[in-house]
Order: structure tokens, then C-alpha cells, then sequence
């Protein structure tokens, strides 16, 4: 008789059967689909051979590095400031940056077109009080400014969640200690606030890395992200498949590494059970 | 400092309004351009109630949101359950390991593996359509479970397991100790979990992408209207849902603010 | 004063717009066949282009809804924006549908993998009025396969309010500074490399990798010319003047011309791509009779007529370009007389090796 803690583990077995169902052999089809030739015939060939998209990985590392990065400049102070104010503003702040991830994000980043575009907004305004127009549309400015704004909420979240639980007693006694303005940001508000940076960080870095939409809408589909490259292959049909696992196969294992990572960094305080 | 503040948090909240506000304006244009302004006009609210194939849409998206947020909490609250009770290390940490994954991974690439499974089984069956709704319901269900999983967790393991104990010893059956005892306190992890799935569930576009078929849901075929030329008929559904999400987010919290001051009274 | 002189003066080109777009007007559609009810109940799934059919708006007949009334078969109605698309979608087997709508090449290559269901033409008593030349045809040469849709040829449009009037009638346009970040390009690769492959005078079917090799390239070059690579997104950017050099096809030349009057067109001195677009059933069709029905609607004068007026492509029935009243009867766009016309070659379905070359290709040209 075990009766030390409550439950049985027999009723997860209807999860732990859909799991291996749907996520595990799903993983393993792919796999396979880029260990073999458009025949089944066992090959290397589709790793070896993606060399060719070096760039495209090239390229959606950098975008999605640097808009993480700027997501984090805009999104950290952000936080800062909003777990500052009072209980009720604070609610109605956090309101107000979760509502836009309950729209459609397609729609929300097309209607940047309309702001960004050669006869859009920006530019119908500059034209009118005399400047000259700014190319703003189908640059690569633009498709990191989508993954900014796309992603921004799922960074300003949690690094808000952990500053809000901040006790200011310790803020306090660090002003009491003789702490300047920067060391106790350095001391205290910084190290506290990590496991919300780390969470806030993949949640944006993941998604933007493997895009497909933000480039073909505000990219003018003139790169070729990682994400572009899987998509265009599987549209071209079966023959593409085993290409096409084989990029998502290294896009899966590269961003498993960076998450892997990322988990030693955040101390093991939270989520730390991956791999 | 505290006007900077304010005015650093209000340049954030412009950004991430400035496209909504576009969609709401150019939503009454009375030319069919979401580029050029003409002139107000409220026809393409009015033409929604025509448009069946967005509206069919719109039909799918709840119900699968609905119906897959309704299983994944319940086979996640069950697996919560029997996760807890695992008590070897090591088999736990698998299992919560492969739980992460479609969490952790790039939406593409669970989409993906998906429709190769569901393509690969209905070949292997000689089903001449594989994709459909099922499929659709089968992904949605899947990338929901961890995040209910994992918010029903914690709240478990801060349970006191004693008083469940304590009615099982008592001779109550398992499951009425269940639904007396532990639901009670875990019951604010469930209600966060189902409304994270329903939430997920309404704004995928990638994995639905690659799995739904011809179960289109609404962001599969405003995807495909941003393919050709976006009328403000899309502009004004959007809007639609962006005031009743607005309206449901500002009562639930009246709401809440209200329920707090009458504690504290 | 002035402002709401111009306010005034939109508003009644706007509303003229309006007016003056083609649009097939009808109070009763004549129809030459007879339409029962038996496959009532039924759902017959239709795999077209986008923005490929008469849907309703602005008074037209909407093609599907009349459908629907009359035999009380339910129309799945989708859409894709690439003959390619429209392959990985049947040939993965995740989707079935009952009517598609491909290309030439596409058609051929359907058949030569035995994906296509036969057609048994006698049972559509509207096939009469296929014009011959579109009959026979490389594609399907016995006319077992399918039933032309539209045909149509590629060109040029431009803005003439952006680009002036002094414009060279070639695809060099496209690769021209003049028109930097002005120009767009197709974003189909069979497409945009044929843009390529004129300027370099090949054959568009060619089977030599260095002349793939050689088109790619020459894309590479123009690449940094172009604002972007589009499909039917092109239509929003010529409507409103953000683009003012794309190529696409006439007959949605004619479209866009209807909201924005500076819009030209010619057909590049180095020739064209032409093609037919044809309706095909699916090996995997669930419905085989309803499409049938449906074919020979699509078939009918009425029907044709509304389509050619609401989609501007040429049609191919003779009922369509002998009717006078017809909007674009005898346009010298739609219907060139050939004499006059450069050169054209249609696509073919090309060897597997060399369609996979070009086809990773031209992920080379996007990443570069």
C-alpha cells in the first residue's frame, strides 16, 4: 500500500501515451525524413548538403539576436517602471500590454504596411510637411521591427511578473546599506529579476528565429529566413520533404541548444527540468 | 523621474497600439484600399454578416479552441496527477522533459512533424484525405497540454497531501477524494491552464498552417487574404474581436477590483 | 475652399470608379443545359486561384452561390496562389478536392504521374463551345484531362504618372535603376525566372543547367533593383502607386486598371510566356458527378461571360468572345491580333532533375 502521496500514477498513462503519440514519433517520422532520399533509401545527403542555407541561418540568427536584444532594451525598463506603480495601474498596464496577444498577430503585422509603405503613413506625413520620404518598407529594419513588436509582450511580461514580486524591504535596506541608484540595480533589481530576463528572452528569441510571415510581409519577401526556407520547400511538395526535415531538424537542435544554455544560466530556479 | 516614467510607459503602449489603431481607422474607410483614407463608412461591418467564409471560419476557430482547451485541461489535470505520483527521479524528469518540448520548440517545426505523422498514417491506411478537423483538434490539443500541465503543477505540489490522506483513510474512495479534496486547491492552476490553452488555441496561425486541411480557422484564412489584397472587411472583424477582448478584459477587472475591496472591507 | 473643391472632386472619381468597372449586370441567367437536383446534399470542394472567379461583389453573379441554388450541391470553395502550391497540396494526400484549376505544364505534369481523373467530355453538353485552337493541346493532346478555364499572356504594367511615358518594351525594365524600389518581381520561381530567362533570349523549357545557372544569376543581379517579390499582393501596390513596374498577367492588368487609371501595360519585344489554365478533376475527387456538373456550368455563356468580365482574362469560349455586349470584346490586350504579338512559348513540365535545380535555385536568389 503507498498511500505517501496522493494519486495514482496510472491516470497520467492517458497523457503519457499521447505524448509519445504526438509529440515523440512525430519527431522520430521527421527524422527520418531527413535521413533518407525522396525513395527511402537511407542518405546523409540532405545534412550534408545544407551547407547551402548557411546564410539563411546566418541571417535569422542575427535578425532574431538583434531583436532580442532591442526587445529587451524597450521591454526591461518597461517593466521597471510599470511594477513601480500603484497596485490598480499596474493591473490595468498589464491589461493593456496582454491585449494585442489576443489579435490575430498576421493581421496586426500587416497593418504595419499600411504605416510603413512607400505611400503609407510615416511617409504621406514627411511628404506633407516637405521632407523627403524614408524607405522604410522591405528592409531588414522592418522585419526586425515586426519581431519586436510581434514578440515584445512576451518579454515585458515575465521580466514584470518577477520585478513585481521584488520585496521593497530589500531595496530598502540596500538604500540603507549606502547603495547608489547603480549599484542596486547591479546588486539587487538585476540579479532578482533574471529568471524573467532568461524566460522573456527565449519567448522572443524562439518564435523570431523561425518566422515565416514577418519576412514575406514587411521583408518583402526579399530574405530568405529559416523559417521562409522550411515553408517554401513543403509548398513545393513531397519530393521536398526530406530537405525540408533536414532544416527543421538543425533549426529544432539549434534552438534545444540555446535553451539548454540558457537554463544554466537562470541558476536552476525555474524550469530547469528540460533535457 | 516619475514623468519619464509615465511617459517611457505610455511611448511603449503607443507602439504596441499604433497597428491596432490603423486597423480600427481604416476598418471604416469607405473605399475597399486599407491604404488610402476615403471617407467613413461603417459597409463592411455591415457585409460581415455576409462574408460565410470568414464567418466559417470564425465558427471553426471556437470550436476547436473550445473543444481543445476542454480535453487538454482535462487529460493535463489527470496527468498532473499522475506525475506528481511518479516517485522515481528519474522517469519524472522524461517525462516532464518531453512535455517541454512542444512548448520549447519553434512552432514550424512542431506543425511540421505533425503533418508528417498525420500524411504518413493516412497513407499508411489509404485514407485519400488525411488533414481535416481531427487533425487540427489533435494538434491544438497537443501544444496546449504542457502549458496546463505546468500551471496545474505547482499548485499541486503546495497542496497539503495529508488531508487527502487523511480522507482515504478515512475510507473515501479515491476519486470523491479527488473531486472533495484536492480539486478545491488546485482548481485557480486549472482555471489558468484552460484559459492559456483557450487563448493559444484562438490566435495559432503556424501550426495550424500545416495540420487544419480544409478545417480552415480564421488566422489560416486571414492568412490568405494577406496574400492577395487586404479589404478592410478583415480590418473590421478584427476590430470586432479586439472590442469584445477589450470589453471582457476591462469588466474581469472592475470585476476583480471590486471582489478585493469588499475583502479588505 | 479649394479643399473641398479636391474632397468633391475625389468623391465623384471615386464613385465614377464605381460605376464604370466592368462588371457583368443580369436579371435571369439563360442557361443552355439542364440542372437537376439529384446530387443534392452533396459538397463538391473547389481548389482555384485566388481572386479567379466571380464572386458576387458589385452586382456581378456570384458564380458558386447560382451553383448552388440550382443543383443544392454545397460549394467548399479554396484558393492558392501558386501552381506549385496547388501540387504539394494533392500530391502530399493530406487534402482531397474535386475540381482544381492548374496551368498547362502543371496539367502535364498532374497526368504524366497519373494524379488526373479522365473527363469524359460527351457528358458536358457545353464543351461545344471550346474555341478550337485551345483544344488538342500539348498538355492533352486527345482533350482527355481537361477543359480550358482562361488563357492569358504575360506583360508588363506600369505607371505612367511614375514612370513617364518613355518606357522600353522589354523585361529590361525590371533590372533598370530608373526605377528602383520601384519595380517588383513574381514571386513563383517558374515565373520570375522566365523574366530572366527572356532577357538572355533562352528557351523557357531548356534543359541545360548552366542556362538555369546563367537566369539565376542575372536575378541575383536585378535583386537589390526590386522593392519586392509578390504574387497577387501586386495589386494593392499598383492600385495605390507604391510600386510602378511589375509584370503580371493581362488579364489582371485590366482588374487593377479599373481603380487606377495611370495604369499601362505592354507585352516585352523579347516575347512572353503564354498559358491556359484549365479545370481538372483530381484522382482522389470525392465527388466525381458534381464536378462534372460543375465544369459544364462553368461552361455555360452566361457564366463564361460573367467570369471573362469580373476576372478580365481572356476567355476561351466562343460564346464569350463572339458576344458583343461583352466588356472586353475584341480587346486588343486580352485578344492580340497575333501578327503583331512577340514571340510566345508556353511552359512544359520539365525533367524532375532540372525542376529541382531551378527550384532550389531560386532559394539561392531569395538568400543572396
Amino acid at each position: 500500500m503507498n498511500k505517501k502521496t496522493f494519486g495514482n500514477k496510472l491516470v497520467a498513462s492517458p497523457y503519457i501515451v499521447w505524448s509519445a503519440i504526438f509529440i515523440v514519433v512525430p519527431l522520430i517520422i521527421m527524422l527520418y525524413f531527413a535521413l533518407t532520399d525522396s525513395s527511402g533509401n537511407f542518405t546523409l545527403a540532405n545534412l550534408s548538403g545544407l551547407g547551402e542555407y548557411k546564410k539563411a541561418f546566418a541571417i535569422s540568427i542575427l535578425y532574431a539576436a538583434i531583436a532580442t536584444v532591442i526587445t529587451l532594451l524597450l521591454a526591461y525598463p518597461m517593466a521597471y517602471f510599470m511594477s513601480k506603480l500603484k497596485i490598480s495601474s499596474q493591473r490595468m498596464i498589464f491589461m493593456i500590454v496582454m491585449i494585442p496577444m489576443w489579435m490575430n498577430f498576421l493581421i496586426r503585422t500587416y497593418s504595419w504596411i499600411t504605416i510603413l509603405a512607400n505611400t503609407g503613413l510615416i511617409n504621406t506625413f514627411l511628404k506633407n510637411i516637405g521632407l523627403r520620404p524614408l524607405k522604410l518598407i522591405n528592409t531588414p529594419g522592418a522585419v526586425i521591427l515586426g519581431m519586436v513588436y510581434d514578440f515584445i509582450p512576451y518579454m515585458i511580461l515575465p521580466i514584470y511578473s518577477v520585478m513585481s514580486k521584488i520585496d521593497n524591504s530589500l531595496l530598502e535596506a540596500s538604500e540603507d546599506l549606502g547603495s547608489n541608484g547603480f549599484n542596486k540595480f547591479k546588486r539587487v533589481i538585476f540579479p532578482l529579476s533574471r529568471p524573467g530576463v532568461i524566460s522573456g528572452i527565449t519567448m522572443v528569441f524562439v518564435p523570431s528565429v523561425s518566422t515565416f510571415y514577418i519576412s514575406q510581409k514587411l521583408g518583402g519577401n526579399k530574405t530568405m529566413l529559416i523559417g521562409d526556407t522550411i515553408e517554401y520547400f513543403f509548398n513545393l511538395g513531397p519530393d521536398y520533404y526530406n530537405i525540408a526535415s533536414a532544416i527543421s531538424l538543425v533549426l529544432m537542435v539549434m534552438i534545444l541548444i540555446c535553451l539548454f544554455i540558457m537554463n544554466r544560466f537562470s541558476d536552476g530556479e525555474e524550469g530547469g527540468v528540460l533535457m | 523621474m516619475k514623468i519619464l516614467s509615465r511617459i517611457y510607459i505610455a511611448l511603449i503602449v503607443l507602439f504596441l497600439y499604433a497597428p491596432i489603431a490603423v486597423m480600427v481607422v481604416f476598418s471604416f474607410n469607405s473605399s475597399s484600399s486599407v491604404w488610402v483614407l476615403e471617407g467613413f463608412s461603417t459597409r463592411w461591418y455591415e457585409g460581415l454578416g455576409n462574408d460565410t467564409a470568414m464567418l466559417n471560419a470564425l465558427k471553426h476557430t471556437v470550436i476547436v479552441a473550445v473543444l481543445s482547451a476542454i480535453i487538454s485541461t482535462v487529460l493535463g489535470t489527470a496527468a498532473a496527477v499522475g506525475i506528481n505520483a511518479i516517485r522515481r527521479k528519474f522517469s519524472k524528469k522524461i517525462i516532464m522533459s518531453v512535455t517541454q518540448i512542444p512548448m520549447m520548440n519553434a512552432d514550424i517545426v512542431t506543425g511540421i512533424s505533425l503533418m508528417l505523422l498525420f500524411i504518413f498514417f493516412g497513407k499508411l491506411i489509404g485514407l485519400n484525405e488525411s488533414l481535416g478537423f481531427g487533425t487540427v483538434l489533435i494538434a491544438h490539443i497537443t501544444f496546449n497540454l504542457p502549458y496546463v500541465i505546468l500551471s496545474v503543477m505547482p499548485r499541486l505540489q503546495q497542496t497539503d497531501s495529508h488531508l487527502a490522506e487523511a480522507a482515504l483513510d478515512l475510507g473515501c474512495p479515491p476519486l470523491k477524494a479527488f473531486f472533495k479534496v484536492i480539486l478545491p486547491s488546485i482548481s485557480t492552476g486549472i482555471i489558468t491552464g484552460f484559459i492559456m490553452a483557450f487563448t493559444l488555441s484562438l490566435d495559432d496561425f503556424v501550426i495550424s498552417y500545416f495540420t487544419c486541411g480544409h478545417y480552415q480557422t480564421l488566422p489560416i484564412v486571414i492568412f490568405n487574404m494577406t496574400k492577395k489584397s487586404v479589404k478592410p472587411d478583415t480590418y473590421a472583424l478584427s476590430t470586432l474581436i479586439f472590442i469584445s477582448v477589450f470589453v471582457l478584459m476591462v469588466l474581469y477587472n472592475v470585476l476583480q477590483t471590486k471582489s478585493e475591496k469588499k475583502h479588505a472591507s | 475652399m479649394k479643399k473641398i473643391h479636391a474632397l468633391l472632386l475625389t468623391l465623384i472619381i471615386s464613385l465614377s470608379v464605381l460605376l464604370t468597372g466592368c462588371g457583368y449586370q443580369y436579371k435571369e441567367l439563360n442557361l443552355r443545359a439542364n440542372y437537376d437536383k439529384s446530387l443534392q446534399g452533396t459538397t463538391l470542394t473547389v481548389y482555384n486561384w485566388g481572386e479567379y472567379i466571380s464572386d458576387g461583389a458589385d452586382g456581378t453573379i456570384d458564380v458558386n452561390k447560382e451553383f448552388e441554388k440550382l443543383t443544392g450541391i454545397k460549394v467548399k470553395y479554396l484558393t492558392f496562389e501558386s501552381n506549385e502550391t496547388m501540387y504539394s497540396q494533392i500530391k502530399s494526400g493530406g487534402i482531397s478536392y474535386d475540381i482544381i484549376i492548374p496551368s498547362d505544364y502543371m496539367i502535364e505534369r498532374l497526368r504524366n504521374e497519373n494524379m488526373l481523373s479522365k473527363i469524359d467530355t460527351s457528358k458536358l453538353s457545353n464543351y461545344d463551345l471550346i474555341e478550337d485552337k485551345y483544344k488538342n493541346l500539348f498538355f492533352d493532346p486527345n482533350n482527355e484531362y481537361s477543359v480550358p478555364y482562361n488563357v492569358g499572356l504575360v506583360g508588363i504594367i506600369y505607371n505612367e504618372k511614375l514612370t513617364g511615358k518613355d518606357i522600353k518594351h522589354s523585361w529590361d525594365v525590371l533590372w533598370d535603376e530608373k526605377y528602383k524600389d520601384m519595380a517588383l518581381n513574381f514571386s513563383n520561381p517558374r515565373d520570375a525566372f522566365m523574366t530572366a530567362q527572356m532577357l538572355l533570349g533562352q528557351d523557357l523549357n531548356t534543359l541545360n543547367k548552366a542556362d538555369w545557372d546563367a537566369a539565376a544569376e542575372l536575378l541575383k543581379q536585378g535583386k537589390s533593383n526590386l522593392q519586392s517579390y509578390v504574387m497577387d499582393e501586386i495589386f494593392g501596390k499598383m492600385e495605390t502607386g507604391e510600386a510602378s513596374v511589375a509584370p503580371y498577367y493581362a488579364g489582371d492588368y485590366l482588374t487593377m486598371l479599373d481603380t487606377n487609371p495611370d495604369l499601362r501595360f505592354f507585352y516585352p519585344q523579347e516575347g512572353t510566356n503564354i498559358f491556359v489554365d484549365s479545370v481538372c478533376i483530381p484522382k482522389n475527387a470525392k465527388n466525381y458527378d458534381a464536378a462534372i456538373k460543375y465544369i459544364n456550368f462553368l461552361l455555360e455563356p452566361d457564366i463564361s461571360t460573367a467570369n471573362a468580365e469580373c476576372l478580365g482574362y481572356a476567355s476561351p469560349n466562343t460564346a464569350v468572345i463572339n458576344n458583343k455586349d461583352y466588356c472586353y470584346y475584341q480587346n486588343e490586350i486580352l485578344y492580340p491580333d497575333e501578327s503583331t504579338l512577340p514571340k510566345v512559348q508556353y511552359y512544359h513540365d520539365i525533367d524532375n532533375e532540372i525542376r529541382t535545380y531551378y527550384e532550389t535555385l531560386w532559394t539561392k536568389v531569395k538568400a543572396y
